[in-house]
């Protein structure tokens, strides 16, 4: 069932970020800033949390997720550090992905060229 | 006239738009929400398995680090830029756009070196993506923290 | 001295130089393209066994330039000036083609307009008794042009509708004293206009005004009508731009229905990818020089207006939110057995 959800939140969300992208004429790099920035927002309001446990990876994936993400590690952190978590919590959260990122970005790299 | 003033300008700018074939948007959203669904799902099956191994937050961990994988060597083998090309923030938002976001400069300039190039320009669209998400991510926090207890 | 100008502003040839060569290198998905089989040179890839898109857009305007040599049977001795132009940042291109050639070199940046302000000046050069050939070019590449004006080539974004394809082609012409080729018989040089398009993704838009004056002074100056041109060749502008031009000249008084046809519409089957239509500066020059140039020169079009059109912006000037100046020159040709002053 779970996958389901995550099938039709997934959806929903790059769907409707397709829509603000076409209805707005924006550059998709706006989009994807501005979607982090709103998954932060959304987490802070409390709403993103019960959207992840739904929808699991369908929240999760999508880049409102990494702006959960990062809000959920300051909180924790924040939590037992006191302000100094809001330093250490958000890259925290979120090392794996970026991480993954700069490895399989220069392995890629290393490995492949454009094809244009 | 070589640069004709304000209303003339808003005047042709309005004129162009009208020649513009309008955007497919109905396509769009639909192809957006099927691959952005496909990818999300694809996701939800890598965090299944893994609970069965391990707690929830090391399983969604390991799962974005698949996800941002799976993107990566889909751009190394050329195939995720095609993907957004139809499929435009279906391709994009999830993770693995993000990953695309990564690799594809990193690849892009790899001919102007491993410094310069490669590792210089690898967040030239990502860097604003983690920039804005912390700051933004930052602000948000104090305000739960310290402003609406 | 007498002034070989007619009306306000447009240059006339009492001697016409003749463009006795052309010659076109184009990517593979152009030589896929209608005018595929009239290419003197289709690459099988797009980096044409180099290194780097760089490189590649390089070797193949050297290649069309030894083309139009060889088929004007012109070495570099003979050749007096080398103009040449294309899109990338310090028109490396042109530069490093012109590194490999004993020829004076003199580089232009005109954007897409580059193959007409080429053959203009080359054809002042000629009649004001400075050279007797002249080698006239320009180049572009898709991958060069993404990487330098968009995102990373493998960067997966949507394209949007009223954006335009940069072609990978290169092409080459030899001006000429004499010697026999459609000649050039008038110019119009572009005044720079900007009419408030700031959308990097619709240079079509912010050409067309350039184009609608161009033709219109060319026209005025000439004292002639549109159905005086057997074809009027724009540049470039694709679907969304001209009918923004069509629309431009005929609030003046100027139809061009039916004569006017625009090169980036000719050179792909009009696939979705390709959106509004072909752009960069390879476009125009290599329909010119395997599709319009031969068909002037057999008679087939008796009188033609070349009027590449180029946008001058920078990815800077379009991320401090300037809008995009434009320009297009003019060039009037003509079947070269119509004799010394036209008609």
């Amino acid at each position: 069932m779970t996958l389901l959800y995550a099938f039709l939140v997934g959806g929903a969300l790059c769907a409707l970020a397709q829509i603000v992208v076409d209805a707005t004429k924006t550059n998709p790099a706006f989009v994807m800033v501005s979607a982090v920035s709103i998954g932060a927002v959304l987490s802070g309001l409390g709403l993103y949390g019960p959207l992840v446990d739904f929808a699991g990876a369908g929240a999760a994936t999508p880049l409102f997720g990494f702006g959960h993400s990062l809000v959920t590690g300051m909180l924790e952190d924040a939590g037992r550090l006191g302000w100094f978590g809001l330093f250490t919590g958000g890259l925290r959260a979120t090392a794996s992905g970026l991480m993954a990122a700069i490895i399989f970005g220069y392995l890629m790299a290393v490995l492949f060229n454009p094809k244009g | 006239m070589t640069r004709p003033g304000t209303r003339e300008r808003d005047e042709y700018n309005r004129l162009a738009q009208s020649f513009h074939t309008p955007r497919p948007i109905l396509r769009n959203t639909l192809m957006a929400f099927l691959v952005g669904g496909a990818i999300c799902t694809v996701a939800q099956v890598i965090l299944d398995y893994l609970l069965t191994k391990m707690p929830k937050t090391q399983a969604a961990a390991m799962t974005s680090t698949a996800m941002v994988f799976l993107g990566a060597f889909l751009t190394g083998l050329g195939v995720y830029d095609e993907i957004g090309r139809f499929a435009g923030m279906g391709a994009a938002l999830p993770i693995t756009g993000f990953a695309n976001s990564v690799v594809s400069p990193a690849m892009e300039y790899k001919r102007e070196g491993f410094v310069l190039g490669v590792a210089a320009r690898m967040f030239q669209v990502a860097g604003p993506v983690i920039v804005y998400g912390s700051l933004s991510a930052l602000l948000v926090s104090i305000l739960r923290l310290y402003v609406f207890k | 001295m007498t002034l070989n100008r007619r009306g306000a502003s447009t240059c006339v040839f009492s001697a016409m130089p003749a463009i006795i060569s052309a010659a076109s290198v184009v990517g593979p998905r152009e030589g896929k393209g209608p005018l595929g089989p009239l290419f003197d040179l289709v690459c099988k890839d797009t980096l044409c066994g180099e290194m780097s898109w760089e490189k590649a857009e390089t070797k193949m305007l050297r290649q069309a330039t030894d083309l139009a040599q060889a088929k004007a049977g012109i070495e570099d001795a003979h050749v007096d000036f080398f103009l040449a132009g294309d899109l990338l940042n310090q028109i490396i291109s042109s530069s490093f083609t012109a590194r490999d050639k004993d020829i004076p070199f003199l580089g232009l940046y005109g954007a897409c307009s580059t193959m007409g302000e080429a053959i203009a000046l080359g054809s002042f050069l000629i009649h004001g008794g400075f050279a007797r050939n002249v080698l006239a070019a320009s180049s572009s590449h898709h991958d060069t042009a993404e990487r330098q004006y968009r995102y990373p080539t493998e960067f997966g974004y949507q394209r949007v509708p009223p954006s335009q394809w940069t072609v990978t082609a290169a092409a080459a012409v030899v001006l000429s004293s004499q010697g026999y080729g459609p000649k050039v018989e008038a110019v119009t040089v572009g005044r720079v206009t900007d009419y408030g398009i700031s959308d990097a993704n619709d240079m079509g838009s912010a050409m067309a005004p350039a184009f609608a004056d161009t033709i219109w002074r060319h026209l005025s100056d000439m004292g002639r009508a549109p159905e005086d041109y057997d074809a009027i060749f724009s540049g470039d502008l694709g679907r969304v731009g001209s009918k923004a031009a069509l629309y431009l000249l005929k609030k003046r008084g100027i139809d061009l229905e039916g004569v006017h046809q625009d090169t980036g519409l000719m050179i792909y089957d009009m696939e979705p990818e390709i959106c509004s239509g072909a752009s960069g500066c390879g476009c125009v020059a290599s329909v010119f020089a395997a599709k319009i140039y031969p068909e002037v020169r057999s008679g087939k079009l008796k009188r033609v207006l070349l009027v590449p059109t180029g946008a001058l912006h920078s990815p800077t000037t379009c991320q401090q939110a300037e809008s995009i100046p434009s320009v297009a020159h003019a060039v009037s040709l003509v079947y070269p057995e119509w004799g010394e002053g036209g008609s």
